[in-house]
């Protein structure tokens, strides 16, 4: 992990993609679009029926959330991440839709990785279980669609400063295999 | 000669469990901060100190803000112990359980996460409702709620399995190495298990649930399923999942084993694996 923090903005460029590494800490700033299982599914039949998507895709960044709702006055309530390879059966049809990078805990899936390295995406992770604390970094919350879903409705958050760690990269590589293989002390 | 019986208002069960599952969701035990701050001393990993920092910081917030820990304010699972000599001042109880569950959830902005059908149709029900309730009648005129909110990314990678008898000590061993090692940085570690040894299929499972609502460090009774307790504390240690599977040396802060009794041909074994927003609480009325 480099020492220093890296500020970094959506939506992203491939070019920005290209030098986000494995193991990297990261300020994210801008806007993310928050969606978990349901909002997933409807995300993806809308893709498959040639249906308008609910937001522009483009260089943008998909944060796996459900938050707690907030209390009056504040922007949004717990906020931390949900476990990513829940969204493996999805997450390769957004990012050839041009969606660039994702936010969640736990790994991405083989398939997702594949797709991250043809387009060019990175998957971040959050402390998972630290919801009151990433919540302090979201400063909007705007409710985008599917409404009827609840907390798993899709939601536009903007943050500033966001602290991630690049977990999987574009390049293939994958902190969580190499984090474990450098810890581990199992007799082979 | 009659038996005298203790009588029980349901009102009372019902604004106690309400209580409960806003406090669990928000305030963790003083003992699991404790667990967090030793677990960043002993971590080696640069991220993983990151990461724990970043929980510490997360439970102070949750503690003094009056926030939930975590935004999956989980499944509720709640444990009765109901004195064979207790009654109810009225009937009900258990919609007074899912009453109060409903409550809570509302009144403490809490995240209603629980569908209405598991397959078919998937619609949310809005209440967090209905709870998941265990009952147990057990001697005397106790009467104990124990509430538990219960995140699914953890729950989602527990596992179950009946070893053969002849699988042993190693065989538990193993089976639980395995499931740590499967679920990797899935179920928020640093984690904490639950195992269940012995029973049947669904008492097996049980025996794990109800393992994690033991409290940190307190060891089995006997001294042989506490030193196995302390064993695979260590080898899921070595595991190098560390904190959010991301490596490091802390991997799992406690491991609790509850057993029963078993039949000849099964070494029944059931690993309930916990995150770390570990909200478990129990309170006798």
């Amino acid at each position: 992990m480099s020492d220093q923090a890296k500020k970094i903005f959506t939506p992203f460029t491939d070019e920005l993609v290209e030098t986000l590494k494995i193991g990297d800490r990261i300020l994210l700033s801008g806007f993310l679009y928050t969606a978990r299982d349901a909002a997933h599914k409807r995300l993806v039949e809308c893709i498959e029926k040639g249906e308008k998507f609910p937001f522009e895709p483009k260089g943008q960044v998909i944060y796996y959330v459900g938050p707690t709702p907030p209390r009056p006055g504040q922007v949004i309530g717990s906020a931390g991440p949900t476990t990513a390879y829940r969204m493996s059966k999805y997450a390769p049809k957004l990012i050839a839709l041009g969606i660039k990078g994702f936010i969640g805990k736990g790994a991405v899936a083989d398939e997702t990785m594949e797709a991250m390295k043809k387009y060019k995406a990175v998957y971040f992770l959050a402390t998972g279980g630290a919801g009151v604390y990433i919540s302090q970094f979201i400063t909007k919350s705007e409710l985008v669609c599917y409404e009827d879903l609840g907390t798993e409705a899709v939601r536009k958050f903007e943050v500033v400063d966001m602290p991630v760690i690049v977990a999987q990269d574009c390049w293939g590589g994958n902190l969580f295999v190499e984090g474990r293989k450098k810890y581990s002390q199992l007799e082979k | 000669m009659g038996i005298e019986y203790r009588i029980i208002p349901l009102d009372k069960i019902k604004e106690t469990l309400k209580n409960l599952v806003i406090e669990i969701n928000s305030f963790l035990s003083p003992a699991m901060l404790e667990e967090l701050e030793n677990a960043l001393k002993k971590e080696e990993s640069e991220t993983g100190k990151e990461i724990l920092t970043q929980i510490i910081n997360n439970f102070k917030l949750a503690r003094d803000k009056k926030m939930p820990y975590c935004q999956d304010t989980g499944t509720c699972v709640v444990f009765l112990e109901i004195g064979e000599r207790v009654k109810f001042d009225q009937e009900g109880l258990l919609e007074c359980i899912n009453q109060a569950v409903a409550e809570g959830y509302e009144e403490g902005y809490l995240r209603k996460s629980i569908v209405g059908d598991p397959l078919e149709k998937r619609v949310n029900t809005k209440t967090n409702t209905p709870a998941v309730l265990h009952t147990e009648i057990v001697p005397g005129d106790t009467f104990k709620i124990s509430a538990m909110a219960k995140g699914s990314g953890c729950e989602n990678m527990s596992s179950f399995k009946a070893l053969p008898p002849a699988a042993g000590v190693e065989g538990v061993k193993k089976f639980v190495l395995d499931t740590v090692l499967n679920a990797g940085g899935n179920p928020c570690p640093p984690m904490i298990l639950g195992v269940g040894l012995g029973g049947d299929f669904e008492k097996c499972a049980l025996l794990a649930k109800k393992a994690l609502f033991r409290e940190l460090r307190n060891r089995h009774p006997n001294p042989y399923y506490a030193n196995l307790e302390k064993e695979l504390l260590e080898l899921v240690n070595k595991s190098g999942v560390g904190p959010m599977g991301l490596g490091g040396r802390v991997t799992c802060l406690d491991v609790f084993i509850e057993t029963f009794p078993t039949h000849i041909a099964s070494l029944p074994v059931a690993v309930n694996v916990e995150c770390h927003a570990h909200r478990t609480r129990t309170v006798e009325l």
